[in-house]
């Protein structure tokens, strides 16, 4: 728990001096607070009763104001609790506004703090990341936190002082009833901890138990054609009874403890009330107290019963904080990728050489083998490969995603290593397979990778990545929202708007990984073809599995388990036995398959087939929006 | 905004709305009589224990003397016995009644989702009905049971104490209760600032939420971009909105409970002045003046509760008509009352009076529209033999599942009629048709258990042996048993800790368990690896034999094996015949073979 308060306390900095405040301004308000029975007891006792003056406040109405002069102008006393309480309040409101102008700015650091940090975790962190659980880290954890600083906490101090100063009061007014008015406090104290604690596992358990409950309805309702189609309604019916009743026996039973200990703590708290009267009418009796002291005692014990019983509830919380602690601290511990500050930046329209270099993922097995190759400027580079053969991971390298292990990869032979990442990554294009828009209109979709975007620019670039026109049919064109709130764009859709958002970043080489495989062969060799005349001079790699998307580059890296297996044009490789040979091979088998069928003469596929609509879909792009992509988490594992 | 939008409270009080709430929680009547009577006792009780220091100061102190004390404290402690039990009494029975009303409502309202028909479903986001069986039943039961009951308190309580006061002096109490209407018209003044304040603070945490799903998800595509500073100004635009909303909503209450207390203690200062005016004249005893200084206080508690009470019902008005709308929703397809008199109803099925199903279908001139008007079918005709294999291939739209969902009376034709076995299967009841029923879908859905328990959902007095025979006949006993647990091994929710391809394997196994007349197979278009797929297409063939089969195909394989291809374009057979013969006609499905066969192979080869 300690450790919990010195996290707290290295929150504050930059803050403390307004906390200072706060717990002034507390301090204040509780001083004041006490004040009013204390005048209540003084009219009744000294200007009512006529009996002498006790303690050091009475004396001072005594002396001051005259008992006599209040005896016969009682809205004196009126006057005084108001203006008390109206100076009980500004303090009051000041220490709250205080307080949430502090824990407010400590939390929203703090939030700004995490959000920060996670986008500048390297990519391999966000490869590996449970999206669920840091989205729980960065708000409810965040929140915990919040809730305590903003409240709690205040409460903590408020209680505490009032303690302190009512029991000075107290016992300076009659030793014996302050004995009798405090001893129950410290077993309401304790008990109210160890109920809570107690009360809290069982909370744990009664989530589960819902937890178990909404799974149940979940899982009948996403599955619900499977229930009518085997026309299970009533079995499970049964099965959600079960839970349901579960459910209610335990949330019956759980209010039954709480009854329990509502009653003890109240029979407790009433108790002591009634030991103060009686044993405080007697007091009276004989004359050692009087009766606006004894009702001093009776406000005071009220108010000291239920705020003790309440402490005991917010230590019993605690533990929660800590825990929310040390998980946010595991995020702000990860460490960020940063630039070397000497780091260069030089022009990336230059020849890119791969020495040597052999790269695993983590300690995985090596997923580049002693790669060697070299990239001329302006060049288009396709790369074809099974899926795991390395082809994506050349591109992270390429943006510093990762770090090569061995060896070198240099452009204009400047080594990788010695160029800034965010150069990098500002000059090359890279267009992911899965790329994921953000939840706004296609148009600040579109404007995200520059700062200053003309609507010419846009227009251009969504003509060449031919989404133009999709988007044009959309009713409010460019500025339609995408995602959750909007509309969800097909697989290829997505693509062609990543592709032409990348096209208005002018970059100096441009990655294309798999990014046109959602996107139809017709429009894929269209896009192609515009880029081609619009950047001759941008060197440019294409990943793909098809061949028809990679049979026009100047060259074709095949690659297997690692290395590369072949590097040709076209030509060249559908005259070697390899890979590319054999899928160049699937149309020829497809000839024969037909021929088989006796149908002869055989098309060739790709070709445009006049007046019908469906030209390059496959089946299954054609017939299941299902194949499309919610975000890149869809793809996260199957990545590396 | 769209209909599912989720709404926050709803405007004027609805009396009938609610009678028609509490008609459906008619069963717990006697839980609310109990809570109301403790709640009544507890207001007599606490009523009563002020007048406990009246007593005291005015006969042991003033009067000077302690012969009564003896009975004094036993009445005392009788009350505090008395006040403990009550509120024993009131907690754990309000506790009841709110965990009752929540069981019932989801009682009910689960009951009825499971009558309710496809279009309900199609059309209703399976979020939007979660939330009606989890946080809006949890939130009637709460306002049920504790703020709607706690009013009987308030009323009662404010109602004991103003009695006793008239009783010592109608001009203190005058005092006391003049300041009652301020205090409320400040309350509510305030708990509609706080609940609307309160609302955009949900709205910009939930943003804040999206923005942090968003910056994760996006985390990779972002470092392409180099977006990170403009993100995380846009971010902290909304960290600084939430500050300022939360400020606000300190200030607020800071603001409010302190005048709530400056109220309180006018009222405190007032009685202490006219109470000591009254004192000194000799009207009432220095020991009223106490009870009168307690009931000021004590006055304030049923008079917030009461405001808040308010906002709180006002508020649980959106859930109560949410919930009442849902478990008042009648589904669109309902079984004839003759055919449930001979084959029983969903939840009642007769299974001895049932026939024997062939599987002959007959679609004739069927049209099926939506309920919005779109219309998918029209004219449809269409004979399929008992023991026909069907596969339908066309675009998302064109028709195909719509045909299929017709076929398992999932929807009815909105004209025309579909037969089996040559009689208008809307005689039969639904559960019959669905009972003859096999039925896989492209994602198929287990439910979190046993791989055994999942098969036997297809028959549910299945023994083992058939279970696992079952398994058997789709070639799926070899994965399973290499399984650790075997057959009891969990498969997680949703199915999620096994794969696609194994998923697909008991649900065959599910769907073959049940023998069912006709089958229905929504193929899977996700990719899976060459051998699972070889094994699934065994599973097919097993489970396809002898029965009537529609097949919503995506792979080549299952096309070509079936007896007949239909073509559907935008609800009409554009193609149909054997793959050879379809071929033949170099139409549209000459062109999506074609393309589908290169990709599939590339795949193969690729090792996608």
């Amino acid at each position: 728990m300690l450790n919990t308060f010195k996290r707290m306390y290295k929150l504050t900095k930059g803050n403390r001096h307004l906390y200072g405040i706060a717990i002034v301004c507390t301090f204040i308000a509780v001083l004041i607070a006490l004040v009013p029975p204390l005048v209540i007891s003084f009219t009744l006792d000294n200007a009512i009763l006529g009996y002498e003056p006790l303690t050091f406040v009475h004396r001072f109405f005594y002396n001051f104001i005259g008992a006599e002069f209040v005896r016969n102008n009682l809205w004196v006393p009126f006057i005084l609790i108001v203006f008390l309480s109206i100076l009980r309040s500004l303090a009051g409101y000041t220490n709250n506004r205080l307080q949430a102008a502090t824990s407010e700015n400590i939390i929203k650091d703090m939030r700004n703090k995490i959000y920060n940090h996670l986008q500048k975790l390297p990519y391999s962190y966000h490869v590996k990341a449970q999206t669920g659980e840091l989205i729980q880290r960065a708000t409810s954890d965040v929140e915990n936190i919040r809730a305590f600083m903003a409240g709690q906490i205040n409460e903590m101090i408020r209680t505490f002082l009032l303690a302190v100063i009512a029991l000075i009061i107290l016992f300076n007014l009659h030793v014996t009833l302050a004995l009798v008015s405090t001893i129950v406090l410290p077993v309401m104290f304790i008990a109210s901890y160890i109920f809570n604690k107690k009360m809290k596992a069982a909370f744990l358990k009664q989530d589960e138990k819902e937890g178990e409950l909404f799974e149940t309805i979940q899982e009948n309702l996403t599955g619900v054609r499977v229930v009518r189609a085997f026309g299970r309604s009533s079995y499970e019916i049964e099965k959600f009874s079960k839970k349901n009743d579960e459910f209610r026996d335990l949330v019956a039973n759980l209010f039954k403890v709480r009854a329990i200990y509502w009653m003890a703590s109240d029979f407790a708290g009433f108790s002591q009330i009634a030991a103060i009267l009686t044993l405080g009418s007697i007091f009276a009796l004989n004359g050692e107290l009087t009766i606006g002291t004894l009702i001093i005692f009776m406000l005071y014990g009220n108010n000291l019963v239920w705020p003790i019983r309440n402490m005991g509830r917010i230590l019993a919380d605690m533990g929660r904080m800590g825990v929310s602690f040390d998980r946010i601290d595991e995020i702000l511990n990860e460490p960020i990728e940063e630039d070397e500050p000497n780091a260069k930046t030089p022009s990336l329209n230059e020849n890119i050489v791969f020495e040597n270099v052999t790269f695993a993922y983590e300690d995985e097995k090596k997923v580049l083998q002693n790669l060697n190759f070299e990239i001329k400027k302006g060049e288009t580079i396709a790369i074809l490969g099974a899926t795991g053969s390395g082809k994506s991971t050349i591109m992270h390298l390429l943006l510093r995603l990762y770090d090569i292990n061995i060896g070198n990869i240099k452009i204009g032979n400047v080594p990788i290593k010695e160029i800034s990442k965010k150069h990098l990554r500002e000059k090359i294009g890279l267009v992911l397979q899965e790329p994921f828009l953000y939840s706004r209109t296609i148009n600040e979709n579109l404007k995200m990778a520059k700062t200053e975007v003309l609507e010419a620019e846009i227009l251009k670039a969504a003509k060449i990545a031919k989404v133009h026109e999709v988007i044009e049919s959309f009713e409010n064109k460019y500025e339609t929202m995408l995602g959750e709130r909007g509309v969800t764009l097909s697989g290829g859709q997505r693509q062609r708007v990543a592709i032409a958002r990348t096209i208005i970043k002018n970059s100096e080489i441009l990655i294309f990984d798999d990014s046109l495989s959602a996107v139809d062969t017709e429009t894929d060799s269209q896009i192609r073809a515009e880029l081609k005349e619009r950047a001759a001079y941008i060197t440019t790699i294409i990943i793909s599995q098809r061949i028809t998307t990679l049979k026009e580059a100047d060259k074709i890296f095949v690659m297997e388990k690692g290395r590369i297996a072949d590097i040709g044009t076209h030509e060249e490789l559908i005259h070697k036995d390899g890979l590319y040979k054999k899928i160049w091979n699937i149309q020829s088998m497809l000839e024969e398959e037909m021929e088989d069928e006796k149908l002869v003469p055989f098309e060739k596929v790709g070709k445009e087939t006049d007046g019908r609509d469906i030209k390059n879909a496959s089946f299954n792009e054609m017939l299941d929006p299902s194949t499309e992509f919610d975000n890149e988490t869809a793809g996260r594992d199957t990545k590396k | 905004m769209n209909e599912f939008e989720e709404q926050e409270y709803s405007k004027e009080f609805e009396f009938s709305l609610w009678k028609k709430l509490f008609f459906h929680l008619r069963e717990h009547k006697n839980l609310v009589i109990k809570v109301a009577i403790c709640f009544l006792g507890l207001a007599v009780v606490e009523t009563v224990m002020p007048m406990f220091s009246q007593y005291a100061i005015d006969t042991f102190i003033v009067g000077g003397s302690l012969e009564t004390l003896p009975s004094f404290l036993s009445l005392y402690f009788f009350f505090i016995f008395l006040f403990s039990f009550f509120v024993f009494g009131f907690v754990m029975n309000a506790g009841k009644l709110e965990g009752s009303v929540t069981h019932t409502i989801r009682k009910k309202a689960f009951a009825r989702l499971q009558e309710l028909s496809y279009s309900f479903f199609d059309t209703t986001p399976v979020g939007y009905i979660t939330a009606r069986l989890t946080s809006d039943a949890q939130r009637l039961g709460g306002t049920i049971a504790w703020a709607l009951l706690e009013m009987v308190w308030s009323i009662a309580i404010m109602i004991f104490m103003i009695i006793v006061m008239l009783f010592h002096s109608p001009f203190l109490t005058l005092l006391v209760v003049l300041t009652m209407p301020i205090l409320y018209l400040l309350t509510r003044f305030f708990r509609k600032l706080m609940l609307t304040n309160q609302r955009l603070i949900r709205k910009q945490n939930s943003k804040i939420t999206a923005a942090f799903a968003e910056g994760i998800n996006a985390a990779r595509t972002t470092k392409t971009l180099i977006r990170e500073q403009k993100n995380y100004e846009e971010f902290s635009d909304l960290t600084s909105g939430m500050r300022k909303l939360s400020i606000r909503a300190t200030v607020l209450s800071a603001a409010f409970y302190p005048i709530i207390v400056l109220i309180a203690n006018i009222v405190t200062g007032l009685v202490l002045w006219h109470g000591g005016v009254q004192f000194l004249d000799g009207e009432i005893s220095i020991g009223t003046v106490s009870l009168f200084l307690s009931y000021g206080v004590l006055m304030f508690e049923p008079i917030q509760q009461i405001a808040r009470v308010f906002s709180e019902v006002q508020s649980a008005q959106a859930s109560a008509e949410r919930t009442v709308a849902l478990i008042e929703t009648e589904p669109d397809i309902i079984d004839s009352e003759e055919a449930i008199e001979k084959y029983g109803s969903l939840l009642a099925p007769k299974q001895e009076n049932w026939p024997i199903i062939k599987g002959d279908i007959k679609f004739e001139n069927v049209s099926f529209s939506y309920k919005t008007g779109e219309t998918v079918l029209e004219n449809f005709n269409l004979h399929i033999k008992a023991g026909e294999k069907i596969a339908l291939v066309g675009e998302t739209g064109s028709g195909k599942s719509t045909i299929i969902n017709l076929v398992c009376h999932f929807y009815e034709p909105t004209s025309g009629r579909i037969l089996i076995d040559d009689i208008d299967y809307t005689e039969y009841s639904q559960i019959l048709v669905q009972s003859n029923l096999g039925y896989v879908l492209q994602a198929p859905h287990l439910f979190n258990g046993t791989i055994m328990e999942n098969i036997r959902y297809g028959k549910l007095e299945a023994t083992d042996e058939e279970v696992k025979k079952a398994a058997e006949i789709v070639n799926a006993t070899n994965f399973i048993e290499q399984l650790e647990h075997g057959f009891n091994t969990q498969v997680g929710e949703g199915g999620s800790k096994i794969s696609t391809g194994e998923k697909q394997l008991i649900s065959f196994a599910r769907a073959i368990l049940k023998n069912p007349k006709i089958f229905v197979l929504d193929e899977a278009t996700s990719s899976i690896d060459t051998v699972t797929e070889q094994i699934i297409q065994k599973a097919v063939d097993k489970t396809l034999e002898g029965r009537t089969s529609f097949i919503v195909a995506h792979r080549l394989s299952t096309i070509r094996s079936s007896d007949r291809i239909l073509v559907i374009k935008k609800g009409k057979i554009l193609e149909q015949g054997s793959h050879k013969e379809l071929l033949k006609e170099k139409g549209y499905y000459y062109d999506l073979y074609t393309n589908q066969f290169t990709k599939e192979e590339s795949e193969k080869i690729l090792g996608l």
